[in-house]
This record gives C-alpha cells, structure tokens and sequence, in this order.
C-alpha cells in the first residue's frame, strides 16, 4: 500500500517506552479483550455479520480511484473506493487510527487533520479530494520519540480527561501555534470552537495551548 | 457511504460539461465545493446524487479582482479567504461567523450561499416540500426556528449568513451552466417558497453559482454583520442582520439591511431604507427603525421571541455603525 513501510498504529515511535516495554497498543489490547465479548454476546456479532455482507455485495459495483497523498511525511499510493472518507483512509487502510470518528458529521472535531497545513474535517472529506495533498495526522506530531511541545504541554496541564477529543485538539492547535507565535486564551477558545470536549475540560485544554504558544515563543 | 462516483473538474466548464454528461446518463449530480455538508446530507440519505462533481481543483474561481465598477468574486473562494478579505467588512464578519475555522477552511462562497435549509424536519428525512412532498412539517409542529417572514408553504429560514450579506451589498449572481454564464439581481436569484416550495434558489440541475459581482460604493460606506445564535459558536443564526449604510457625518445618505436566520430567503428591510435615508442616527431614529423592522412579522406558534430579537437586532447593529 504505502512506498515505504507503514507507520506504527500509536504515535509513530519505533523505541520501545518506559511506560509501555511491550509496544503493545490501547487497539492491541482492545482487540485482544473483544474475542472474549464475542462468546457473549451472539445476537450483536450476527447483526453485524449481515451488516458486513450488505457492504461486501456493495463494494463489488463501487467506483474506485489511485489516488497518492503524502501522510506525516510518508508518500502512499492508494486505491480508494470514492465514498471513502479521509478519515477511514487514514483509519482502515493505513491504521493511522490516532485520528478518531466521533459524530462523523462535521460537528464534534475529534477527526481533525491538517491538510497542507490547515485544519479540516476527515470525516466530511472524500479521500478522492486528498489526491495530491499532504496530510498531518497525530501520529506525526511527536518526533523521534520526542513528543511536541504542544502534546507535553497536554500532559502537564491534564489536557486529556477520557482522551477521546484530543487528537482532534492537538491539530486544531498544532495548526494554531503554527501561524501564532503566543495566542491567548480569547484566541485559542477561538480558534477551537471546533473541537468538542464531552468531559467539557475546556480549560485545561485551553492552558495547555496557551503554556505550549509561550515556550514556543520565548515568553516563558 | 452509499455508493457514489467523484468526478474532479479542473474548471467551471469543465465542471458544467461533466455535470452534463452525468444527467444525459439519467445520474443525478452534486457539485462539491468544501463539501462538509454535503456529504452529511449523503450520509443521512436526504441527498442521494450518484456522481459527485468535485470542485476542490478548479482554478479560475476563486479570486477577487476589482476595477473601477466593482469587484468579482469567484464562488469558490474558501469563507477563510474570505472572512481575510478587505472587499467589505460585512462580507468578511458573515464569512467569519460561519461554522467552525476546520468548516470555512474548505467551505465556499458559493456552497454557502446555495446550501440547503437546516430544518429539522427536512434534514432528518421527512417528505417535506424540500425533499420533494407537499407539506411543511413545521406549521403544526416544532417551529422555534422557523420563518416569520416569506412562509408559505414551506416556512423554512434560509440558512446563509453569507447571502445576506451579498444581498445587503447589492450583488449580483453570476450562474454557469449548459446554456453559459447569466447575471441575476438577488430577487432574481433566491426564490421564495411561495414560487417554489422545492428550492431556495433558480439554480437547475447542472447549474452552478460560479461568482458574484459587488458594485463599487460610496467611500462613505460602512457595513457590519451582527448574528446572535442560540449557543456561542457553530451553529446557524436565531436571527442576523447585514447592514450597509453610506453617511455623511451621522447623516444616512443610503441604507442596505438584509435579515438572515428569520425568512425563507434573505430579506431585504426596504421600508426600513427609506425611512433611514435622509436621518440622523440618533437613538429614537433607530428605536422606530426597529420597530418598523418587524411590522410585516407572521410568527408562527412557537417562535414569536424571533421577532423583538429580531427589532433588537437591528437596532443595535444600526447603533454599531453610528458615528456618535
């Protein structure tokens, strides 16, 4: 699929952590958990099964296009179906799955990437209008196993409650600090209107920004 | 997603071409600009196009190019763009008030302008007038949001925050399609309810709003676009005003006021010009202003608050722009 090899699922660190020696993912770890639902729970799974099939019958007569995009600095060529959102490229064929789908319709911000620098929406972008762009998921933000200074700043403020948002945040401020050298707390609210937060801890998102805007600055 | 097909134009004609030989195929079509919402209304089925006609790489409408007449805007310039603009501050206040910054990244001018109502019957699916019934949900139901000026029979509120603002500018709208390019007044463009319940626009199938034309005005000219929503950021607007006043000292020598968020298309206040016209900008000056707003008001059952914030509204963005 990709030229090079595919990035790793979480972060896009190769050395193994201190606070996780196995490198065994969240996904890893929920996906090893969910074999044991599947026993207990028959009628969901069958659900899903026929749910399955109809898509399969679909994506026999589905339009398809190569499209090459660049993502955290990796070229892919890939063939996408052109129903494919941004967001399930990134997700389920390129396991870029940092990048979240939480209301899928342009309203909540959990899906955020940059595209050529600019905050969008994946889910409300067709990956066929990707073609040619390069895209910056969170799994690009950290460098050589060195997290940014706006993902640091997450951590000391407690930027993340339930951690669901906060890929979506860390873009929308990425692309923020990007363009500012020291936002305040007016511009940041402003500039993540966006970006919902349903553990509503605003506030320490927004000190988290505004603390990473000033030691990129210099001010502190 | 259904299944659908994109297809990516390099130009508006090329757009117009393709739009053409989809129909002749019998598919329906929808041109993409930022796309946000459209592929919403895909997702919850109330559109159901099978070609998509991405406009994401055409060139040649995206610029603002001034001379002595006017300035040209190609629709689609992002609402990014042109919330950064210098054209006209209302312009760039409406684009600004719109969505979210990821929203008016990819957002257009013209997806703006020509996207569909936001009413909640039309949007979860009902078989109303907009989705092609005979009937408006609303008049006997949740109608909070809904028109209390140009109903019937649809009592939609046009969406816009960018159209009025256009409106309020005198511009007009520049259509492209099979036939080529034609010019239209505003009250040429938009359509009521009452002409036809289907649609808020004259735009036919395979037609495309590909720019708008602002004449010059007065150097004398201010403008402001005030939107007060039910929430603060990222939603539609409970009503908004576009104004465009020439003054002479405080003295109204021209007024423009077009309403968002409370009629089914942008809704020009002209009685509420020529009274303004020749006065000063004084408080009692803009109290009747106000008030005279709202004398045609038809409020439905359950959104009458829409009309004294809707005479406040416009009070205080004719204070806002009052050289006192």
């Amino acid at each position: 699929m990709g030229d090079t090899k595919k990035p790793d699922k979480d972060g896009g660190t190769s050395t193994p952590s201190p606070l996780n020696p196995k490198q065994q993912s969240r996904r890893d770890f929920l996906e090893g958990a969910g074999a044991t639902a599947v026993v207990t729970t028959a009628v969901p799974v069958l659900g899903i099964s026929a749910a399955n099939a109809q898509q399969a019958d679909n994506a026999a007569s589905a339009p398809t296009t190569s499209i090459r995009l660049t993502v955290n600095g990796v070229s892919h060529s890939v063939d996408v179906e052109d129903r494919w959102t941004l967001v399930e490229l990134l997700r389920d064929q390129l396991d870029l799955t940092g990048t979240k789908i939480g209301c899928d319709r342009s309203e909540c911000g959990a899906c955020t990437v940059l595209m050529n620098g600019k905050p969008v929406y994946s889910c409300s972008q067709l990956a066929v209008w990707a073609d040619g762009a390069e895209i910056t998921t969170v799994e690009g933000l950290a460098q050589n196993g060195q997290l940014s200074t706006l993902q640091q700043a997450f951590v000391d403020n407690n930027g993340p409650q339930c951690g669901f948002c906060t890929p979506g945040q860390l873009m929308t401020a990425t692309a923020l600090l990007n363009n500012s050298q020291s936002p305040n707390s007016d511009e940041v609210r402003s500039a993540l209107v966006g970006n919902l937060c349903r553990c509503s801890n605003y506030n320490a998102i927004v000190e988290a920004v505004v603390s990473a805007g000033e030691k990129q600055g210099g001010v502190a | 997603m259904k299944t659908l097909s994109n297809i990516n134009a390099s130009s508006i004609s090329d757009a117009v071409a393709a739009a053409q030989q989809a129909l002749g195929n019998g598919q329906s079509i929808a041109f993409s600009g930022g796309g946000t919402d459209l592929l919403q209304q895909i997702k919850d089925g109330t559109d159901r196009s099978d070609v998509i006609i991405n406009l994401r790489n055409v060139t040649d409408a995206s610029q603002i190019t001034s001379n002595g007449s006017g300035t040209a805007i190609g629709g689609l310039i992002t609402l990014t763009d042109l919330s950064g603009s210098d054209v006209s501050a209302v312009l760039a206040e409406a684009a600004a008030s719109v969505g979210t910054p990821q929203i008016r990244n990819v957002a257009t001018l013209s997806g703006n302008v020509t996207q569909r109502p936001w009413c909640w019957y039309y949007r979860n699916g009902f078989n109303c007038y907009k989705a092609g019934g005979n009937e408006c949900f609303s008049v006997v139901g949740e109608n909070q949001q809904h028109a209390i000026f140009g109903g019937g029979p649809s009592f939609i509120v046009h969406p816009s925050d960018v159209a009025p603002a256009l409106v309020a500018l005198n511009a007009s709208f520049v259509v492209s399609g099979p036939a080529g390019e034609r010019s239209l007044s505003a009250q040429e463009f938009f359509v009521l309810p009452s002409q036809n319940p289907q649609q808020e626009n004259v735009l036919a199938p395979g037609e495309l709003l590909s720019g708008v034309n602002i004449p010059s005005a007065p150097s004398n000219t201010v403008s402001t676009y005030h939107k007060i929503m039910d929430r603060e950021a990222w939603t539609h607007a409970e009503v908004s005003v576009a104004a465009v006043l020439t003054l002479a000292g405080n003295r109204v020598e021209a007024a423009s006021i077009v309403l968002g968020g409370v009629a089914t298309i942008p809704w020009k206040l002209d009685a509420v010009e020529s009274f303004l016209v020749g006065k000063e900008l004084t408080e009692a000056v803009v109290r009747e202003a106000g008030a005279l707003a709202v004398a045609d008001a038809q409020p439905l059952t359950k959104n009458g608050h829409k009309v004294p914030m809707t005479s406040a509204a416009v009070e205080r963005t004719l204070m806002s722009l009052a050289s006192v």
